[in-house]
Parts: C-alpha cells; sequence; structure tokens
C-alpha cells in the first residue's frame, strides 16, 4: 500500500508537512464519498488513491458506490452525453428509472458522516437524504456543464442547488448557480501502477507481452471507446500524417461499468481500421494500470484528441512521462498544456495531423515540449496538491461566506 | 548586544482556495460592468494570481485582465494599460478597483467596433479564499528573523509583503511593521518597504528582502 511518506521525495517536505497542518485541523470529521463505479474512469482512480491517504492523514474517509441495473446506467449515459451538450431525446421513464434508482440506493445508504461527497449526476439524487442528517454535502462535478441540454439540466439543477457547495475542474466548466463554487482541479498520483517510475526492462516485457511491434514510433492516444474522445478523428489525423513519415498508431481503451455504448464504438473503430497493419486497436480491461503505463512511456508522441472532455488527465498523465502531447483545446486540457510551452493545442483534424509530422521530425523541440510539461504537471496536477483542496474545502464548510480564514 | 524584540515575529503562511463566481467576460463593456460589482476577493485574485502561481518564471503576465484583453481580444493598447497600473502604490483593493475602471471606461469612451473573445476564449472571473495558518517559525532578534525568512515557504513570504499590505489594509508590509515598531529597526523597514514586489520572482524578493538584513547584521549576503 502507498503511503503518505512516499510522496515527500516526489513534492518535497514543504508541501507534505502543510498537508499534515491542514489534516491536524479537521481532526474528527468523517467523510464519505459516493460515485457509481469502482473501477475504470478517472473518478475511480481518484478515489483508489485519495481515500487511503485521507485516512493516514487522520480524516476518517469512507468509499461508496450506488448500485444501478442496465436501465439506469442507460439514462445516467444519456445525461452525461447531453451535459455535454450533445443532443438526446428523454422520456418521463428515464427520469423515473434515475428516481427509482436513487431510492433503492438511499434505502441502502447511512450517509451520516460529517461531509458526503457525491461525484457527478448519477448519484446526485442522493442529496434527498440531506435535510434528515443535518450534515454537509458537496457535489464535485468532473464534466463540463457550460453548454447542456436544458431538459436534462433542468432536471438536475434543483437536485444540485441542496448541496452545500458544488466543485468544478475548471472555471469555463461551471455556471451561475445558488450555491458555492470552487475550483478543483483532478490530478493524477505519481505512484499508482498508472504512473510510477518503470525501468525499461519492465517496459519492454509489457510491449512485447501485448504484441505491439517498435519498429516505428508509436503514435497513441489512451481513452475509452467513446464518441466524445473521437477515436475516428484521431484514425484520420493518423492517416494523413503516415505518408511523410513511418509510424504506427496506437488506440488503446478500456471499458466502464458505467459506460455502455463503449462496445458499440470500439466496432466502429475496428471498422475504421479494416485490416490497416499500421494501426493498432488494444482494448484493455480496466484495471490495466501499468500497461497504459509502459505504452505510455513506450510510445514517441501521445494524442488526446478530444471533441470534448471534462478534464482530460490523461494528458498530465502522459506529460508527467515527459511525453510531447497534442491535444484538442477542449475542456481541461487548455489548463494543462500552453501551446507551444508544455504541448500543443489543436482544434482540428488537420491540425493535429500537420503537428504529429512536426513533433516525429523534430524530436528535440518534442523533448522540450515534455520537459515542460513534467514540471508543471508537478506544480499542479499532482494528487497531493488535489489533497490539500479537498481539505482545504473541508475546514471551509466551517466558516461559510468568509474569505479570510484563519486557522 | 543582540537587540530583543517587544513583540516577537510570528511567521504565518497562507493557502488559496479559488471559488468560482458564475461570471465571465466576452468584451471590454462586459468585464467593465462586472468589475464594478464583484468581491474585492475577485480583484484580489486576477491581480495576484500569477505572483503566487509561477514563481518560478519572470517576467510573468501581471494580472489576467491584462493578459486576457492583449492575447484574447488583441487589444494591446489597453492591454499595456492594464498591465502597467502600478499596483504596489495602493494602499487598498477599492482604490486598485478604482483605477482599473478608469482605464477601461477611458477605452470604452473612444472605442470603435466592440471586439468579441472567440468562443470557449472568455475571462471566466474567480474569487480567492485564503486561509492563515501558523508555521514553527518565529523571531525575537534579527538574527531568528534572518533564520526564518530563510525557512518559510513563499506562500508565507507572499503573505507578509502582499496580503498584509493590500487585501488587509495594514500600513505597510509585516516585515517593515515588525522592525520598525518592535525591533527599532527604522531604516532597515523603510528598505524593505521601498521594494516594488511586483516586479520580482517571490524567491528573488526573499533573497533581497535576506539580503538588507544580513547587511544590517554584518553577515556576508546570502
Amino acid at each position: 500500500m502507498i503511503r503518505f511518506e512516499d510522496y515527500v521525495p516526489i513534492v518535497g517536505e514543504a508541501v507534505t508537512d502543510e498537508l499534515r497542518l491542514l489534516a491536524d485541523r479537521l481532526r474528527g470529521t468523517t467523510v464519505c464519498h459516493v460515485n457509481s463505479t469502482p473501477v475504470g474512469g478517472g473518478v475511480a482512480e481518484i478515489l483508489t488513491q485519495m481515500v487511503p491517504l485521507l485516512n493516514q492523514l487522520g480524516v476518517p474517509t469512507e468509499w461508496h458506490v450506488i448500485k444501478g441495473g442496465n436501465r439506469f446506467f442507460a439514462v445516467t449515459k444519456k445525461f452525461h452525453n447531453a451535459l455535454h451538450g450533445v443532443a438526446q431525446s428523454f422520456t418521463d421513464d428515464d427520469f423515473a428509472a434515475y428516481r427509482s434508482t436513487q431510492e433503492d440506493n438511499l434505502a441502502q445508504m447511512a450517509l451520516d458522516s460529517h461531509v458526503v461527497f457525491i461525484h457527478d449526476p448519477q448519484p446526485a439524487g442522493l442529496v434527498a437524504r440531506k435535510a434528515a442528517r443535518g450534515n454537509h454535502w458537496i457535489w464535485r462535478c468532473h464534466i463540463d456543464l457550460s453548454n447542456p441540454d436544458p431538459s436534462v439540466w433542468g432536471f438536475l439543477q434543483p437536485l444540485v442547488e441542496q448541496f452545500d457547495a458544488t466543485v468544478f475542474s475548471a472555471p469555463a466548466f461551471a455556471r451561475r448557480l445558488g450555491v458555492r463554487q470552487v475550483l478543483i482541479a483532478p490530478s493524477i498520483d505519481p505512484l499508482s501502477d498508472k504512473n510510477r517510475e518503470l525501468s525499461s526492462d519492465t517496459i519492454s516485457d509489457i510491449i512485447d507481452r501485448l504484441g505491439i511491434p517498435r519498429d516505428k514510433p508509436l503514435v497513441t492516444q489512451v481513452s475509452r471507446f467513446d464518441r466524445l474522445k473521437d477515436p475516428l478523428g484521431v484514425i484520420e489525423a493518423f492517416r494523413l500524417a503516415r505518408p511523410y513519415i513511418d509510424s504506427r498508431l496506437l488506440l488503446v481503451g478500456g471499458s466502464a461499468d458505467d459506460d455502455p455504448e463503449s462496445a458499440q464504438v470500439l466496432a466502429e473503430v475496428r471498422d475504421r481500421v479494416d485490416g490497416d497493419a499500421d494501426i493498432i486497436v488494444l482494448a484493455l480491461p480496466p484495471t490495466s494500470h501499468l500497461e497504459i503505463n509502459a505504452i505510455q512511456r513506450a510510445s514517441t508522441v501521445i494524442l488526446q484528441k478530444s471533441l470534448k472532455e471534462g478534464f482530460g488527465l490523461t494528458v498530465s498523465e502522459a506529460l508527467w512521462k515527459g511525453k510531447p502531447v497534442i491535444a484538442s483545446a477542449v475542456g481541461g486540457i487548455p489548463l494543462q498544456i500552453t501551446h507551444g510551452h508544455s504541448g500543443i493545442l489543436t482544434h482540428s483534424i488537420e491540425g493535429t495531423a500537420y503537428w504529429i509530422k512536426q513533433l516525429l521530425h523534430e524530436p528535440d523541440y518534442a523533448r522540450k515540449l515534455g520537459e515542460h510539461g513534467r514540471e508543471h504537471v508537478r506544480q499542479h496536477f499532482l494528487l497531493t496538491r488535489h489533497l490539500r483542496d479537498y481539505l482545504l474545502l473541508l475546514l471551509s464548510l466551517r466558516h461559510p461566506g468568509q474569505d479570510l480564514i484563519y486557522l | 548586544m543582540t537587540a530583543v524584540a517587544r513583540e516577537p515575529f510570528r511567521f504565518v503562511t497562507q493557502i488559496v482556495q479559488v471559488e468560482l463566481t458564475g461570471l465571465s467576460a466576452r468584451t471590454v463593456e462586459e468585464l467593465l460592468g462586472h468589475l464594478r460589482v464583484v468581491p474585492v476577493g475577485v480583484l484580489h485574485q486576477h491581480t495576484h494570481r500569477f505572483v503566487s502561481d509561477h514563481q518560478f518564471l519572470s517576467p510573468e503576465p501581471p494580472n489576467d485582465f491584462a493578459y486576457w484583453v492583449t492575447e484574447i481580444l488583441g487589444e494591446r493598447r489597453l492591454g499595456e494599460q492594464l498591465a502597467a497600473v502600478d499596483i504596489a502604490r495602493f494602499r487598498s483593493l477599492e482604490g486598485l478597483r478604482a483605477a482599473m475602471i478608469d482605464i477601461l471606461d477611458r477605452y470604452l469612451f473612444g472605442a470603435g467596433a466592440v471586439r468579441w473573445a472567440p468562443e470557449g476564449s472568455a475571462l471566466h472571473l474567480t474569487k480567492a479564499v485564503s486561509f492563515i495558518l501558523p508555521t514553527p517559525y518565529q523571531a525575537t532578534t534579527l538574527e531568528e528573523f534572518l533564520h526564518g525568512l530563510k525557512k518559510v515557504s513563499i506562500h508565507s513570504l507572499y503573505h507578509h509583503m502582499f496580503e498584509a499590505r493590500l487585501r488587509l489594509e495594514r500600513e505597510q508590509n509585516d516585515f517593515s511593521a515588525w522592525l520598525a515598531h518592535s525591533l527599532g529597526e527604522t531604516a532597515l523597514a523603510r528598505a524593505i518597504a521601498r521594494l516594488d514586489p511586483y516586479t520580482q520572482t517571490m524567491e528573488g524578493l526573499r533573497r533581497r528582502v535576506a539580503s538588507l538584513v544580513a547587511q544590517r547584521l554584518g553577515e556576508p549576503a546570502p
């Protein structure tokens, strides 16, 4: 198990001392996180690391996952797409399925800790318990709410406004709300299997085991098979670049329990590849963290060509490994990349193709981008900064309306 | 004999939590409208964020308003005017607000066609909530003060040099106030007060303050 002390060599003692000081001020406060999947996706990954560390710092923290059937997750997937501004049609039955799942879960859960953290829309309806408990509730929104479909936002907003505070990952994601909105970017864990240092032998072993040839530079996108990640656009960009530089495209994705659409998207991707030997599609189980780590480290260039994005943590993962990243200027990605300094931001398939060629032709420039990106991630997107922000948020609940808080 | 202060200097540190206001601007006129009504914590966040966030790089854009007006709206002249606002001369954030509003008002009076920020490039207004915590360091002599100054984080330095004066509206920065009033070191206090903290990195500022104190002690500059 990862110990809190293990972060000292990475971020320095001043940072870890500050976290202990904050946690000491919270002694006796109990916390419970609720989300919709135990594995797969950024939220589950963050909680897997965050919850044990909060406990080690003396803040008793639990993590619960709501239960729901296929019908519920099909509805919440439509919620997800609609909140990102993708048109969806909803029926009264959809909203009824959402409500009944909330009631089923409320019957199973105590939700009596001092602070309840609800992640994303799937369990947001649990806030119905707040009035009876009289504890603090926080809604942690990991997605971009800047342009939501009004029908689903009209359904969710009254739920969201019952919380004491909301948390968004980027300023552009928020909306005007009747409750406090706090900015907390997500983070990556530098000690997790997905991000820890690997020896070159380990990388080679894993790459060989996965059957990935290394005779050409690898251009890689790691993402769920989701239309919003634009895997077909990635294939098109690669095919535009390939005539000018010999390389291989690697599309690596996993699936998550709360994403029923991924199998369909994966089939579309395989259809588009159509036997092209320079394009490898790997569908890995959601627990393949070490494999993802090795693949990113073995790659020459990393892509994240999302059409919409919550935050796009795969960008920080790649930057932390010192890799040059070409990513769409959407969602939280511009917070992670300053164009031309710590990576490349693009707006189109053609632009992505252009920069694939540039970075493969100019390895010195590509290396500089990766180095700057790694330092930017060290400052702003590691788990320790995220922990600090959560501790501050918990402390701020005791000082509502204050801008200067003396601890 | 080493002079002992009447009151010890207690180094504190501060950590900032950023709150979203839900307000955003796509034009200079929208920015001006927001600046007239937002809490001063918003003004503080957008004029001081770069100071604490980018401590390793210098020079940096002096404030978010200047950066956005220049880089996103392409209004270079206005951007330069906003960048050149001498924050060090203001004694309160309300004074700074009035100066920013005056510049934007004058610009709009003679402005031609409205320039809109492209899709996705609006300026989102945020607010700083500051948490102030004690550090293990305190000083009753100049030697102890120098020791603490070298040890504390840049966030502590930031608090005592910036936050104390402009946000807490104290007469001068905390270091100068203590040196003058508790230790009688008026010349040293004045020398530190004369430094412009906005035109150097936090580590650069630490070196300069430490160097002035070391000189007074007759020690080589750190």
